[in-house]
Protein backbone atom coordinates (compact mmCIF):
# COMPACT_ATOMS: atom_id res chain seq x y z
CA UNK A 1 0.00 0.00 0.00
CA UNK A 2 1.48 3.34 -1.00
CA UNK A 3 1.95 6.14 1.47
CA UNK A 4 0.26 9.53 1.50
CA UNK A 5 2.29 12.11 -0.38
CA UNK A 6 2.43 15.55 1.22
CA UNK A 7 1.20 18.55 -0.72
CA UNK A 8 3.89 20.56 -2.41
CA UNK A 9 4.52 23.53 -0.19
CA UNK A 10 4.48 27.08 -1.45
CA UNK A 11 7.76 28.50 -2.78
CA UNK A 12 9.69 30.05 0.06
CA UNK A 13 12.73 31.32 -1.80
CA UNK A 14 11.51 34.89 -2.11
CA UNK A 15 9.38 34.76 1.00
CA UNK A 16 12.02 36.04 3.34
CA UNK A 17 12.62 38.97 1.00
CA UNK A 18 8.91 39.80 1.15
CA UNK A 19 8.95 39.59 4.93
CA UNK A 20 12.02 41.84 5.09
CA UNK A 21 10.39 44.38 2.77
CA UNK A 22 7.19 44.29 4.82
CA UNK A 23 9.19 44.83 8.00
CA UNK A 24 10.61 47.91 6.33
CA UNK A 25 7.09 49.24 5.80
CA UNK A 26 6.37 47.94 2.28
CA UNK A 27 2.65 47.18 2.51
CA UNK A 28 2.67 45.88 -1.07
CA UNK A 29 5.09 43.14 -0.01
CA UNK A 30 2.83 42.25 2.89
CA UNK A 31 -0.15 42.19 0.54
CA UNK A 32 1.67 39.55 -1.50
CA UNK A 33 2.02 37.43 1.65
CA UNK A 34 -1.71 37.88 2.31
CA UNK A 35 -2.44 36.77 -1.26
CA UNK A 36 -0.29 33.70 -0.75
CA UNK A 37 -1.88 32.47 2.45
CA UNK A 38 -5.34 34.00 2.90
CA UNK A 39 -7.12 30.92 1.54
CA UNK A 40 -5.23 28.64 3.92
CA UNK A 41 -5.87 30.86 6.93
CA UNK A 42 -9.57 31.06 6.07
CA UNK A 43 -9.85 27.29 5.73
CA UNK A 44 -8.04 26.62 9.00
CA UNK A 45 -10.10 29.26 10.80
CA UNK A 46 -13.37 27.91 9.53
CA UNK A 47 -12.44 24.36 10.45
CA UNK A 48 -11.65 25.46 14.00
CA UNK A 49 -14.43 27.99 14.60
CA UNK A 50 -17.05 26.23 12.45
CA UNK A 51 -18.46 29.64 11.75
CA UNK A 52 -18.09 31.69 8.60
CA UNK A 53 -18.18 35.15 10.20
CA UNK A 54 -15.67 34.14 12.81
CA UNK A 55 -13.41 32.78 10.10
CA UNK A 56 -13.57 36.09 8.23
CA UNK A 57 -12.63 37.92 11.42
CA UNK A 58 -9.78 35.51 12.06
CA UNK A 59 -8.33 36.15 8.60
CA UNK A 60 -8.28 39.90 9.23
CA UNK A 61 -7.09 39.70 12.80
CA UNK A 62 -4.37 37.14 12.11
CA UNK A 63 -2.86 39.10 9.24
CA UNK A 64 -3.06 42.39 11.12
CA UNK A 65 -1.46 40.84 14.16
CA UNK A 66 1.25 39.34 11.98
CA UNK A 67 1.84 42.74 10.36
CA UNK A 68 2.02 44.46 13.71
CA UNK A 69 4.46 41.90 15.08
CA UNK A 70 6.65 41.29 12.05
CA UNK A 71 9.68 42.41 14.01
CA UNK A 72 9.21 39.43 16.30
CA UNK A 73 9.42 37.05 13.37
CA UNK A 74 13.01 35.91 13.46
CA UNK A 75 13.00 33.71 10.40
CA UNK A 76 13.89 30.48 12.22
CA UNK A 77 10.61 28.98 11.07
CA UNK A 78 8.72 29.53 7.85
CA UNK A 79 6.57 32.65 7.79
CA UNK A 80 3.57 30.45 7.07
CA UNK A 81 4.09 28.34 10.21
CA UNK A 82 4.40 31.51 12.27
CA UNK A 83 1.24 32.91 10.67
CA UNK A 84 -0.68 29.67 11.29
CA UNK A 85 0.26 29.82 14.94
CA UNK A 86 -1.24 33.30 15.20
CA UNK A 87 -4.34 32.27 13.24
CA UNK A 88 -4.96 29.14 15.34
CA UNK A 89 -4.77 31.20 18.53
CA UNK A 90 -7.21 33.77 17.16
CA UNK A 91 -9.56 31.01 16.03
CA UNK A 92 -9.46 29.24 19.39
CA UNK A 93 -10.25 32.52 21.13
CA UNK A 94 -13.31 32.93 18.91
CA UNK A 95 -14.38 29.38 19.67
CA UNK A 96 -14.01 29.90 23.41
CA UNK A 97 -16.02 33.10 23.24
CA UNK A 98 -18.79 31.42 21.32
CA UNK A 99 -18.85 28.32 23.53
CA UNK A 100 -17.87 29.48 26.98
CA UNK A 101 -19.54 26.48 28.52
CA UNK A 102 -16.96 24.19 26.96
CA UNK A 103 -13.31 24.64 27.70
CA UNK A 104 -11.41 24.53 24.46
CA UNK A 105 -7.76 23.72 24.65
CA UNK A 106 -5.27 22.04 22.42
CA UNK A 107 -3.72 20.51 25.50
CA UNK A 108 -6.86 18.76 26.59
CA UNK A 109 -5.97 15.25 27.60
CA UNK A 110 -7.64 12.51 25.77
CA UNK A 111 -9.32 10.13 28.15
CA UNK A 112 -8.65 6.73 26.74
CA UNK A 113 -7.61 5.17 23.51
CA UNK A 114 -10.96 3.44 23.27
CA UNK A 115 -12.49 6.37 21.43
CA UNK A 116 -10.36 5.72 18.39
CA UNK A 117 -10.33 1.97 18.12
CA UNK A 118 -11.90 0.82 14.87
CA UNK A 119 -15.27 -0.86 15.18
CA UNK A 120 -16.53 -0.75 11.63
CA UNK A 121 -14.13 -2.48 9.33
CA UNK A 122 -16.33 -3.01 6.32
CA UNK A 123 -14.52 -2.13 3.13
CA UNK A 124 -15.60 0.96 1.22
CA UNK A 125 -16.93 1.21 -2.30
CA UNK A 126 -14.18 1.70 -4.88
CA UNK A 127 -15.01 5.41 -5.41
CA UNK A 128 -17.09 6.23 -2.35
CA UNK A 129 -17.19 9.95 -2.99
CA UNK A 130 -18.93 9.34 -6.32
CA UNK A 131 -21.98 7.88 -4.58
CA UNK A 132 -22.97 11.37 -3.54
CA UNK A 133 -23.50 14.72 -5.22
CA UNK A 134 -20.86 17.35 -4.52
CA UNK A 135 -23.21 19.16 -2.16
CA UNK A 136 -24.06 15.96 -0.29
CA UNK A 137 -20.41 14.99 -0.03
CA UNK A 138 -19.48 18.43 1.27
CA UNK A 139 -22.22 18.16 3.86
CA UNK A 140 -21.07 14.70 4.98
CA UNK A 141 -17.44 15.77 5.26
CA UNK A 142 -18.30 18.98 7.09
CA UNK A 143 -20.59 17.33 9.61
CA UNK A 144 -18.14 14.50 10.17
CA UNK A 145 -15.13 16.67 10.92
CA UNK A 146 -17.22 19.03 13.06
CA UNK A 147 -17.93 16.11 15.35
CA UNK A 148 -14.27 15.80 16.33
CA UNK A 149 -12.89 17.57 19.41
CA UNK A 150 -11.22 20.88 18.49
CA UNK A 151 -7.77 19.55 19.38
CA UNK A 152 -8.07 16.61 16.96
CA UNK A 153 -9.72 18.67 14.25
CA UNK A 154 -6.99 21.26 14.31
CA UNK A 155 -4.14 18.75 14.08
CA UNK A 156 -5.88 16.89 11.24
CA UNK A 157 -6.49 20.08 9.28
CA UNK A 158 -2.94 21.33 9.62
CA UNK A 159 -1.30 18.01 8.83
CA UNK A 160 -3.60 16.36 6.33
CA UNK A 161 -5.51 19.19 4.69
CA UNK A 162 -2.92 21.95 4.72
CA UNK A 163 0.07 19.65 4.40
CA UNK A 164 2.21 21.01 7.27
CA UNK A 165 4.86 18.58 8.50
CA UNK A 166 4.57 17.01 11.94
CA UNK A 167 7.33 19.35 13.17
CA UNK A 168 5.63 22.45 11.72
CA UNK A 169 2.30 21.40 13.21
CA UNK A 170 3.94 20.90 16.60
CA UNK A 171 5.51 24.34 16.36
CA UNK A 172 2.31 26.05 15.18
CA UNK A 173 0.25 24.48 17.97
CA UNK A 174 2.90 24.55 20.66
CA UNK A 175 2.55 20.80 21.15
CA UNK A 176 5.20 18.09 21.38
CA UNK A 177 5.77 15.87 18.37
CA UNK A 178 4.37 12.76 20.16
CA UNK A 179 1.25 14.77 21.09
CA UNK A 180 0.75 15.78 17.44
CA UNK A 181 1.21 12.19 16.29
CA UNK A 182 -1.18 10.79 18.86
CA UNK A 183 -3.88 13.35 18.06
CA UNK A 184 -3.42 12.83 14.36
CA UNK A 185 -3.81 9.08 14.64
CA UNK A 186 -6.98 9.44 16.66
CA UNK A 187 -8.38 12.12 14.37
CA UNK A 188 -7.74 9.98 11.30
CA UNK A 189 -9.24 6.87 12.88
CA UNK A 190 -12.30 8.67 14.19
CA UNK A 191 -12.99 10.32 10.84
CA UNK A 192 -12.52 6.99 9.08
CA UNK A 193 -14.94 5.34 11.47
CA UNK A 194 -17.59 8.00 10.98
CA UNK A 195 -17.21 8.13 7.20
CA UNK A 196 -17.59 4.35 7.03
CA UNK A 197 -21.29 4.82 7.69
CA UNK A 198 -21.61 6.62 4.38
CA UNK A 199 -18.98 4.96 2.26
CA UNK A 200 -19.00 1.28 3.08
CA UNK A 201 -19.67 -1.24 0.39
CA UNK A 202 -23.37 -1.97 0.71
CA UNK A 203 -23.42 -5.63 -0.13
CA UNK A 204 -20.58 -6.70 2.17
CA UNK A 205 -21.11 -8.03 5.65
CA UNK A 206 -19.67 -5.93 8.43
CA UNK A 207 -16.37 -7.05 9.77
CA UNK A 208 -15.71 -6.44 13.43
CA UNK A 209 -12.32 -5.51 14.70
CA UNK A 210 -11.03 -7.63 17.52
CA UNK A 211 -8.86 -5.80 19.97
CA UNK A 212 -8.46 -8.57 22.46
CA UNK A 213 -7.33 -11.33 20.23
CA UNK A 214 -3.58 -11.20 20.56
CA UNK A 215 -2.13 -11.60 17.10
CA UNK A 216 -5.56 -12.61 15.83
CA UNK A 217 -3.98 -15.29 13.74
CA UNK A 218 -6.00 -18.23 14.88
CA UNK B 1 2.56 -8.18 15.36
CA UNK B 2 -0.79 -7.53 17.04
CA UNK B 3 -3.52 -5.44 15.45
CA UNK B 4 -3.12 -2.87 18.25
CA UNK B 5 0.60 -2.55 17.46
CA UNK B 6 -0.24 -2.12 13.81
CA UNK B 7 -2.66 0.70 14.66
CA UNK B 8 -0.04 2.46 16.76
CA UNK B 9 2.24 2.60 13.74
CA UNK B 10 -0.48 3.41 11.21
CA UNK B 11 0.19 7.14 11.07
CA UNK B 12 3.93 6.69 10.65
CA UNK B 13 3.28 4.07 8.00
CA UNK B 14 0.87 6.23 6.00
CA UNK B 15 3.21 9.19 6.26
CA UNK B 16 6.13 7.09 5.09
CA UNK B 17 8.24 7.92 8.15
CA UNK B 18 9.20 4.47 9.27
CA UNK B 19 12.32 2.33 9.16
CA UNK B 20 12.55 -0.52 6.66
CA UNK B 21 12.34 -3.25 9.25
CA UNK B 22 9.15 -1.95 10.88
CA UNK B 23 7.69 -1.32 7.44
CA UNK B 24 8.33 -4.93 6.46
CA UNK B 25 6.67 -6.15 9.69
CA UNK B 26 3.64 -3.94 9.05
CA UNK B 27 3.31 -5.13 5.49
CA UNK B 28 3.63 -8.72 6.61
CA UNK B 29 0.75 -8.07 9.03
CA UNK B 30 -1.28 -6.39 6.27
CA UNK B 31 -0.79 -9.38 4.02
CA UNK B 32 -2.78 -11.69 6.25
CA UNK B 33 -4.92 -9.41 8.46
CA UNK B 34 -7.84 -8.31 6.34
CA UNK B 35 -9.28 -6.05 9.04
CA UNK B 36 -6.09 -4.05 9.39
CA UNK B 37 -5.78 -3.90 5.61
CA UNK B 38 -9.27 -2.38 5.41
CA UNK B 39 -8.61 0.06 8.25
CA UNK B 40 -5.36 1.13 6.64
CA UNK B 41 -6.89 1.50 3.19
CA UNK B 42 -9.97 3.39 4.34
CA UNK B 43 -7.90 5.68 6.59
CA UNK B 44 -5.80 6.54 3.58
CA UNK B 45 -8.97 7.23 1.58
CA UNK B 46 -10.29 9.39 4.42
CA UNK B 47 -7.20 11.57 4.24
CA UNK B 48 -7.35 11.79 0.45
CA UNK B 49 -11.05 12.66 0.41
CA UNK B 50 -10.54 15.51 2.87
CA UNK B 51 -7.44 16.71 1.08
CA UNK B 52 -9.27 16.84 -2.24
CA UNK B 53 -12.57 18.09 -0.85
CA UNK B 54 -11.96 21.83 -1.16
CA UNK B 55 -14.08 22.48 1.91
CA UNK B 56 -14.29 26.11 2.94
CA UNK B 57 -12.93 27.68 -0.22
CA UNK B 58 -12.63 31.44 0.14
CA UNK B 59 -14.90 33.04 -2.49
CA UNK B 60 -13.08 35.59 -4.68
CA UNK B 61 -15.37 38.51 -3.82
CA UNK B 62 -14.97 37.94 -0.09
CA UNK B 63 -11.28 37.39 -0.62
CA UNK B 64 -10.73 40.77 -2.23
CA UNK B 65 -12.91 42.47 0.37
CA UNK B 66 -10.86 40.98 3.20
CA UNK B 67 -7.59 41.80 1.49
CA UNK B 68 -8.61 45.45 0.92
CA UNK B 69 -9.60 45.75 4.57
CA UNK B 70 -6.30 44.23 5.73
CA UNK B 71 -4.20 46.41 3.42
CA UNK B 72 -5.96 49.63 4.38
CA UNK B 73 -5.53 48.84 8.07
CA UNK B 74 -1.84 48.10 7.46
CA UNK B 75 -1.48 51.54 5.81
CA UNK B 76 -3.25 53.10 8.78
CA UNK B 77 -0.90 51.35 11.22
CA UNK B 78 2.07 52.53 9.20
CA UNK B 79 0.94 56.13 9.43
CA UNK B 80 0.57 55.79 13.16
CA UNK B 81 -2.45 56.30 15.41
CA UNK B 82 -2.26 60.12 15.42
CA UNK B 83 -2.87 60.35 11.68
CA UNK B 84 -5.68 57.80 11.52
Amino acid sequence: MSTIQPKVSAPVSDELALVQAAKGGDVGAFEELVRRYDRNVFRIAQHITQNREDAEDVVQEAFLKAYGNLNQFQGQSKFYTWLVRIAVNEALMKLRRRRPERTVSLDEEVKTEEDSLPREVADWSPNPEQQYSQAELRDILTRTIQGLPASFRTVFVLRDVEGLSTEETAEALDLSIPAVKSRLLRARLQLRERLSRYFQRRESANGKMRHDSGDGNQ
Amino acid sequence: MKCSEFLQELTNYLDGVIDDRTKAELEDHLAWCHNCYVVCDTTKKTIEIYRDSRLYELPEDLRSRLRSAIVSKCHAKKRGPESV
